[in-house]
């Protein structure tokens, strides 16, 4: 009796991993391995994990609270949403003042730049983390991915509005 | 000359950081919602004043009662205790907080059962003693024996936490003013609380309030009533120091 209780419990167990794996799929993409990065001069010149970023998914990931939530504090030429915030400077332009290396500093550590700036870094290394929740233990808060996304929807900012 | 501006631009800034003047959340609200928090018809926190009120004066098994010290709707208490928490206690050489002494007296004076930190029954009970002490002007107590836990509550409130890694002083004293989306940045200051929140329609305690910032920067927060937060709360409510007290206030 009890090996048939044990054979039952490992099985169930096997289920769960089975559905783990099918079911989380998506979240399993989203814990994928941190890649460290190079600041030379300024800026991190070489696109993480040489990945090549899309702009229109880049102004989706902007505009996304659960992602890059940029508009919380940044102004974008975003007409359709309402209520930028104002806490960091408006980035029109900002294709125009800054290079692709230098955005993707900003985007990944601004502490890098501005030690005392309460932009988060979006693609530090999680090690540094202070009593973090645990649903994102381990874990940047974007994808490399979806770093370089945004790069690229920046870098087609080329406009200053007046 | 455009150096010239920046050097007054910094010993400007740098002058206004040391003689801090703190200002109330409520000069950051529309005059509307300003006028609905004076208002104690308007006011969506006036049930939690009520429901401390019967509170303080409901007698438990033991025949004890709040009022039965403090007299009728608290008219022995002395106000500007209230407005002067956390206070410091020789006996357990440490500053407790208006819910550590509400739980003091039920259990030294009224026989009964201490509450849990931040439930029901306190946030009621200190909702309507700081409602009655409107008005008082905050002096907590930050040297002599408070230093230490001044110094450390001064720490928590520039440390940063979570994944966003961010800290107190970040919103509310580098970029009080801006607009996050559509909130605006106030002093987090603390002499409204326990505040009722326009965001969440609920009436909020102080420690509560912490662990809700806490959770947006994705950080674990404290526990209501940790030595963490009660360090804070006498941090934050010193650096009000001068304010009046204006329980329940709204907020965001």
């Amino acid at each position: 009796m009890p090996n048939q209780m044990l054979l039952f419990v490992s099985c169930l167990g096997r289920i769960a991993v089975i559905m783990s794996v099918l079911l989380g799929g998506s979240s399993l993409a989203c814990a994928e391995s941190y890649i460290p990065w190079q600041v030379e001069n300024h800026a991190i010149p070489a696109a993480l994990g040489g990945l090549k970023g899309d702009p229109r998914r880049g102004r989706q990931i902007a505009i996304d609270r659960s992602k890059g939530n940029c508009l919380a504090c940044h102004h974008l030429p975003v007409p359709e949403e309402e209520f930028h915030g104002t806490v960091g400077p408006p980035l029109e332009g900002v294709g125009l003042r800054l290079s692709a290396g230098q955005i993707r500093l900003r985007i990944v550590d601004e502490k890098q730049v501005n030690p005392m700036t309460i932009m988060p870094g979006f693609y530090r290394d999680p090690r540094y983390f202070d009593r973090v929740l645990d649903d994102y233990e381990g874990k940047t808060i974007l994808t490399a991915q979806e770093v370089e996304d945004i790069v690229a929807y920046l870098l087609t900012l080329r406009e200053v509005s007046e | 000359m455009n150096r010239l501006f920046l050097l007054l631009f910094i010993v400007a800034n740098a002058s206004a950081e040391q003689g801090f003047m703190p200002i109330s959340g409520s000069e950051y609200l529309s005059e509307q919602v300003r006028d609905m928090q004076e208002d104690e018809f308007a006011n969506p926190a006036m049930p939690t004043v009520d429901y401390g009120r019967s509170l303080f004066h409901k007698v438990n098994d033991e025949g004890h009662r709040c009022s039965g010290c403090h007299g009728e709707n608290g008219n022995k208490l002395k106000l500007e205790r209230i407005a002067a928490y956390p206070v410091y206690d020789r006996e357990q050489e440490r500053p407790i907080t208006l819910q550590n002494q509400i739980n003091i007296c039920r259990e030294e004076r009224m026989d009964d059962f201490p509450y849990v930190y931040d439930c029901r029954e306190m946030v009621g009970l200190e909702t309507y003693m700081k409602f009655l002490a409107r008005g008082q002007i905050i002096r907590v107590q930050t040297d002599g024996p408070m230093t230490p836990f001044y110094q450390a509550g001064k720490q928590l409130y520039h440390r940063r936490f979570g994944q966003m890694e961010m800290s107190c002083a970040h919103c509310h004293d580098q970029h009080r003013g801006a607009w996050l989306r559509g909130q605006v940045l106030n002093q987090g200051q603390s002499n409204g609380f326990p505040v009722y929140r326009l965001s969440t329609s609920r009436v909020t305690s102080l420690h509560r309030r912490f662990s809700e910032c806490l959770f947006s920067f994705r950080a674990e927060p404290f526990l209501s009533g940790s030595d963490e937060y009660i360090n804070l709360e006498l941090f934050v409510n010193a650096r009000g120091n001068g304010l009046s007290i204006e329980t329940p206030a709204i907020r965001d």
